[in-house]
């Protein structure tokens, strides 16, 4: 150390002790910091992007004492990952040179077909020249809300949303409209009602957004009749629909429901993903859009991208044609659909009266509501402390709401976990129920931060 | 012996994440002040690790439970490996607030008035009246916070009676004892000390908190740009003189050792209150200690690199 304490006057010297205690030189005029040279630019849509209590707390939920039902990190244990690294060798040896170069905007004409023949799986009929590769559909959807939505325009969601949409409407500065849904998905006449609602107001929906097949974080999947009325109400407004689709191909008995895309082709944009059939990591999603549409979702992803990474573009087409891909998704359906039946078993032995849940038939997601009075948001510390993390409910609204809600995941631990995890979590809203008896019924304190979903490492 | 350093950072408390960010700073000083670093987490390997590759010295930066409460560093003590900061009996002392503020009150220090209770007794007695009492003894407004715990993780001011309820919730959800405490308005500062055993104890300049929202919480503690600093704290002479006085008497009260951090409020009449005081300080990039090293013309690392060599040479009944 190289400072030297000065006997600069008022020196908090302690006679008593022996040793003398004195204050570092200090500059005599107070020097002022944010600790953030930019603090005074960044554009508005940044001011919300703050640290967030919430956001720490998953940061516990990464240990392996912690059962995490708040991530939705696929489980890869069971890809053949001999067989993928034998597959990459090939494809570095045989073709490197194009795999490790540029690539085109739109992506690669072979995976483009390949895609194809995925989506045809969900009754779609697909011509490659429409689909344009993305990085990981989350870009997909960037991609379509960069093309169509200015600072307030209007964007219709279910109610409750994929969270990683609302962050991409929120970059893009969009007005967020809810829409209700039941075990059934969407409501329709609901629907019907904020269209309205919007359209007298004189301003337009942009697009209407929708994870109709095993919802996230809902876990609902919208009924075949609702379907073609969604499609029919769509139509009678002449609103455009986002249908999101990741989880479709893994559902838990029989055939992957009809997507609405299979029987609406000009007024819909579909957003695929490899992410939860194959790997996440190579971020590989697409999106299939009318022909106009796909022109400028191109630009855009020049503009964006240059390119979809060719080299991940590469395995997955190496992946699809050399692989029984689809004995891998039905293994995949398989352990996703035990750890279903694990949650779903645990709630039924664990949970309080007042609560209630969802019942997936695929994908990821259980949708928890908490006995009234509970906030599952204000609860999170107590369930961390208690060694089990879930992601609170108003993560998925952005109005605010869903504070009696939660998202469980059963996509990442073994079922035994997930009844443990379920146990602890019943214990937690015990206690908890007993403090808002003490207390009488309080709004939650944790403040209202727009960034209070796990990052996508969380498991 | 090795040179080598090891950091702890993480642990499972609600502080985790903060506790990374204060391990990665620390250890990234001392590299660059040429110290060989290992980073570490904190879990069921952690005595073995220690025992088959004993560093030169630890560097706890766990936060919260377990790293503040003296619980680590027995653990320290018991495979006799040297770390820097306090040792365990007055750890235990300094983490629980109202313990730290009966002793440094003993040594004249002034803190708030203030009353600790477990949710039980509110269960037991009636919430309400509890409630009523507390307003009724303390005034408005009040803080509530966690009896033990940092990052002002569930504290809240309470300014209105019908407010209370829910800030005793949020407290309870982080911990079992709540403090609560009467609000001094004023100026927020935090000294640190640095105790060399050789030589006088050294405060640095203190640092003014200035949060954009009012309260210094935690956005407003781990967003940059929403909380202003000014260094030193723009108090009249005087004024950090006591503000001074008052971290080295409780670092001297507490028994604590090698670095603390005071949190206090300055009030309008120039008298100077005793919140808190952290023998694990924040290390982080919008951390107050590292604010207050740069202003004394001192670097992050050349200060741990120093309570390193201080540690390891600490005779070993003294570790």
């Amino acid at each position: 150390m190289t400072a030297q304490p000065p006997g600069r006057p008022g020196s908090t010297g302690d006679p008593g002790s022996g040793r003398r205690a004195s204050p570092a030189p200090t500059p005599r005029h107070g020097h002022h910091t944010r600790l953030d040279a930019y603090a005074d630019r960044y554009a508005t849509r940044t001011l919300g992007m703050t640290a967030s209590e919430i956001r720490a707390l998953f940061s516990v939920a990464s240990r392996p004492e912690v059962v995490s039902l708040a991530g939705g990190m696929p489980s890869l244990a069971g890809l053949p990952l001999d067989a993928v690294a034998d597959t990459v060798r090939d494809l570095v040896s045989t073709n490197g040179v194009a795999a490790l170069q540029y690539g085109s905007g739109q992506g690669e004409p072979v995976l483009r077909e390949q895609i194809c023949e995925v989506m045809a799986l969900e009754g779609i009929d697909a011509h490659p020249d429409d689909v344009v590769v993305t990085v990981g559909s989350q870009q997909g959807l960037d991609l379509v809300t960069r093309i169509f939505c200015d600072p307030g325009d209007v964007v219709v969601c279910e109610a409750p949303s994929y969270v990683g949409a609302l962050g991409v409407f929120r970059a893009y500065e969009c007005n967020v409209v809810h829409v209700e849904m039941d075990d059934q998905g969407l409501i329709p006449e609901a629907l019907r009602q904020a269209l309205a609602r919007v359209a007298g107001t004189g301003r337009r929906v942009k697009f209407c957004y929708t994870v109709p097949t095993y919802h996230n974080p809902a876990g609902v999947t919208l009924t075949a009749q609702r379907r073609a009325e969604v499609l029919s109400i769509c139509a009678e407004f002449d609103v455009l629909l986002v249908e999101d689709n990741p989880y479709g191909l893994l559902g838990f008995a029989g055939d992957p429901p009809r997507a609405l895309r299979a029987d609406e082709p000009d007024r819909i944009v579909y957003l695929g993903s490899f992410s939860k059939t194959f790997a996440p990591g190579l971020r590989v999603g697409w999106v299939l859009a009318p022909h106009a549409v796909r022109e400028k979702l191109v630009l855009a992803q020049e503009s964006s991208t240059l390119c979809p990474p060719a080299f991940s573009q590469a395995v997955v087409s190496a992946y699809l044609s050399t692989h029984d891909w689809r004995g891998q998704v039905k293994q995949f359906r398989e352990l996703y659909r035990e750890r279903r039946d694990a949650m779903l078993a645990a709630l039924s032995e664990h949970m309080p009266p007042g609560a209630s849940w969802t019942r997936p038939d695929g994908g990821f997601y259980v949708w928890l509501t908490l006995p009234e009075g509970l906030d599952a948001k204000a609860m999170l510390p107590r369930a961390v402390t208690a060694r089990v993390a879930y992601v609170p409910g108003t993560a998925f609204y952005a109005d605010g709401l869903g504070s009696r809600c939660m998202r469980l995941s059963y996509c990442h631990p073994p079922a035994d976990r997930i009844g443990e995890g379920v146990r602890r979590l019943a214990a937690v809203m015990g206690d908890e129920l007993e403090l808002r008896q003490t207390f009488g019924a309080t709004a939650g304190r944790i403040g209202s931060a727009r960034y209070d979903s796990p990052s996508p490492d969380v498991s | 012996m090795s040179d080598r350093l090891l950091v702890l950072a993480g642990g499972l408390s609600h502080e985790r994440d903060v506790s990374l960010r204060s391990g990665r700073r620390v250890a990234e000083a001392l590299r660059r002040v040429g110290r060989d670093v290992d980073e570490c987490d904190v879990g069921s390997e952690l005595i073995g690790a220690l025992q088959t590759d004993a560093p030169a010295c630890v560097l706890p930066l766990l936060h919260g439970e377990q790293g503040e409460d003296g619980a680590l560093r027995e653990v320290l003590e018991l495979v006799s490996v040297p770390y820097v900061g306090a040792r365990p009996d007055a750890c235990r002392l300094a983490f629980d607030k109202p313990v730290a503020k009966a002793v440094v009150g003993r040594a004249g220090v002034r803190s708030a008035a203030g009353v600790t209770l477990p949710a039980e007794t509110f269960r037991e007695i009636g919430a309400a009246t509890v409630m009523q009492t507390l307003v009724a003894r303390l005034g408005l407004p009040l803080v509530v916070k966690p009896a033990r715990g940092g990052s002002a993780l569930g504290c809240s001011v309470v300014r209105e009676p019908a407010e209370l309820p829910g800030a005793m919730v949020a407290c309870f959800s982080y911990a079992s004892m709540a403090l609560v405490e009467r609000f001094v308005e004023g100026t927020e500062v935090a000294v640190t000390v640095l105790d060399r055993a050789d030589a006088d104890l050294m405060t640095l300049p203190p640092v003014q908190i200035r949060p954009d929202s009012g309260i210094y919480d935690y956005t407003a503690r781990y967003t940059a740009g929403a909380t202003e600093f000014v260094v030193p704290a723009e108090l009249p002479d005087d004024q950090q003189a006591a503000c001074a006085q008052v971290a080295v008497t409780a670092h001297r009260a507490l028994g604590l050792r090698d670095l603390s951090r005071s949190d206090l409020i300055v009030d309008a009449d120039g008298t100077v209150w005793f919140l808190e005081v952290n023998v694990a300080p924040g290390m982080t990039e919008t951390s107050l200690v590292p604010l207050s090293i740069d202003a004394a013309g001192l670097t992050l690392g050349a200060v741990c690199a120093d309570l390193v060599d201080q540690a390891i040479a600490r005779p070993a009944m003294d570790t």
